[in-house]
């Protein structure tokens, strides 16, 4: 009996051994579907291509991508106008307030084709695997919602909190976010 | 049967010693700290060799000597007893002796490895997954510049590396110059080195770090001060603007797509700095971190598809046409 109890418990603890997969290169027919998002006419929400699902939403829950997405952040200069996700210039993400909704094709759209009042267009700097990635990223940081996957820690002095921390607004609350009227419709 | 040992015996020390040689080697030291390591390593081996067979050669006498039974308890003769303190005493003196030696002379070896002299170039090398970036500076701030994977030294001076991890933990490895040198994100390390002979000598990443760690090589060329200088005056001067129109089609392609955002290109709007500058791609030996020689097939096969040939390094596959993949490639095998 105690030996089938042992058993069972390894079994479980080696079947939890299953190491998280890295899609290290995308085929090039992939990475062109996964450029076209369905965006409503208004530039904000809509639907990601069929394929992201058939991924099973890598970018947003592959510790692997959401990593990458952290080392593009500081890499194309992010944090030249979004700080660490404390705002500057542009629009900050840790309050949790999206301008343009807090979905993936939303943010995925902002780095790709840019928004008004500054943000500019990557289309040509980065590749679509690179925007997802980021995108991805830039979600974790506002997020609603713990995420049970994280980027790796930074080395840096810690100016927030982690990006798998709890919901934004009950572990950092910045108070209510001033609304600037021209900075794009409210969501 | 036996034919195949026999030749086991033969062709397996043969194949080991081998890799005692060639660009790569501590075994085969070229620079003054690597030279000096190696006499360490040499008088070691031999002095711990000599101790073993003469442990060796104890052990089996007494095996062979008293090989018959005896009646216990052994009650040694006051002779004996002497005896055998004398040998105890004289195994512990000489254990004291070979290690308080091996002592000295690691003291020595040590402090050989700080090389006198002043160091008249100084090199600041970074360590990324996986590639090196490498900066020299000169008297004016005009004169600096960034190159990769591919050091060139001058022979018999004192070169200073300022050693930088910028990810994770990296070491600065050139066995045949000199020992490692860890690379610390956050921590200014610092290596002295001086090549006593013209060459080129293979450096390796010996800190494990990452999927592409057996792929972070870099060559270190050791050549006289008058070919050093000549190498840092061409490698000062801006990228060579496109002669042909093929070339210059490369180069606005370059310029176009997501090549620029992370690669600089000196004398041109590329400038980014996240991968390796490729002012004079064409002129180093080797790209990707020793991965292929530099040839307009393998930078076109490098660009075409780094992620099957280099999987999880930072490069992205960047959707090109193929008459885009032949003008970049020539274009940049043409940065000489």
């Amino acid at each position: 009996m105690r030996i089938a109890t042992l058993l069972t418990g390894l079994a479980i603890a080696v079947a939890g051994c299953q190491r998280e997969e890295r899609q290290l290169r995308l085929d090039p027919p992939i990475a062109e579907a996964l450029d076209k998002v369905a965006l409503m006419p208004n530039g904000i929400s809509g639907a990601p291509p069929n394929v992201y699902f058939a991924l099973e939403k890598p970018y947003e829950t592959n510790a692997y991508n959401l990593s990458q997405g952290k080392r593009l952040y500081s890499w194309f200069g992010c944090k030249t106008c979004h700080g660490n996700g404390e705002g500057g210039i542009g629009p900050a993400f840790l309050d949790g307030w999206w301008y343009y909704g807090p979905d993936m094709v939303s943010i995925f759209a902002s780095i790709r084709d840019g928004r008004p009042h500054g943000m500019p267009a990557y289309r040509d700097k980065m590749t679509t695997d690179q925007i997802w990635q980021l995108a991805g990223y830039v979600q974790t940081i506002g997020s609603y919602a713990g995420k049970t996957a994280a980027p790796s820690r930074s080395d840096e002095k810690h100016t927030r909190p982690a990006e798998n921390r709890a919901p934004a607004k009950i572990q950092f609350d910045q108070g209510p976010t001033p609304l600037h009227p021209d900075q794009g419709p409210t969501p | 049967m036996r034919r195949a040992t026999r030749l086991a015996w033969v062709v397996t020390p043969a194949v080991l010693l081998a890799g005692c040689d060639g660009w790569q080697s501590a075994l085969d030291a070229h620079g003054t700290s690597a030279v000096s390591l190696k006499q360490l390593i040499i008088l070691i081996v031999a002095v711990c060799s000599v101790v073993w067979m003469l442990v060796m050669i104890a052990l089996i006498m007494a095996l062979w000597r008293n090989r018959r039974e005896r009646p216990l308890p052994v009650t040694p003769q006051p002779s004996t007893q002497r005896r055998m303190t004398a040998t105890v005493i004289a195994a512990v003196a000489a254990t004291t002796v070979v290690i308080s030696g091996f002592t000295i002379m690691s003291f020595f070896a040590t402090r050989a490895l700080g090389i006198g002299g002043n160091d008249e170039l100084t090199i600041k090398v970074r360590g990324l997954q996986w590639w090196w970036s490498v900066e020299y500076f000169g008297a004016r701030s005009e004169e600096r510049f960034e190159t990769a994977n591919e050091i060139h030294i001058p022979v018999g001076r004192n070169v200073r590396f300022k050693l930088e991890g910028l990810d994770v933990i990296h070491s600065f490895w050139v066995p045949s110059l000199a020992g490692k040198q860890d690379l610390v994100p956050g921590r200014a390390n610092e290596l002295i080195i001086r090549a006593e002979k013209p060459g080129i000598y293979r450096g390796q990443c010996a800190e494990f770090c990452g999927m592409q760690h057996a792929h972070m090589a870099f060559l270190v060329i050791a050549e006289s001060p008058d070919e050093f200088d000549k190498w840092i005056n061409a490698q000062r001067q801006p990228a060579v603007q496109p002669s042909e129109e093929e070339l210059a089609g490369g180069q606005r392609t370059f310029l176009e797509k997501p090549c620029a955002a992370c690669h600089t290109v000196r004398g041109t709007a590329a400038s980014g700095t996240t991968g390796p500058d490729l002012t004079h791609v064409g002129s180093r030996k080797y790209i990707a971190a020793g991965l292929f020689e530099t040839t307009r097939g393998s930078l076109a096969a490098w660009i075409a598809d780094p992620q099957t040939i280099k999987p999880g390094n930072n490069m992205p596959m960047v959707p090109l046409t193929p008459e885009e993949l032949r003008a970049v490639s020539a274009y940049l095998a043409s940065l000489k």
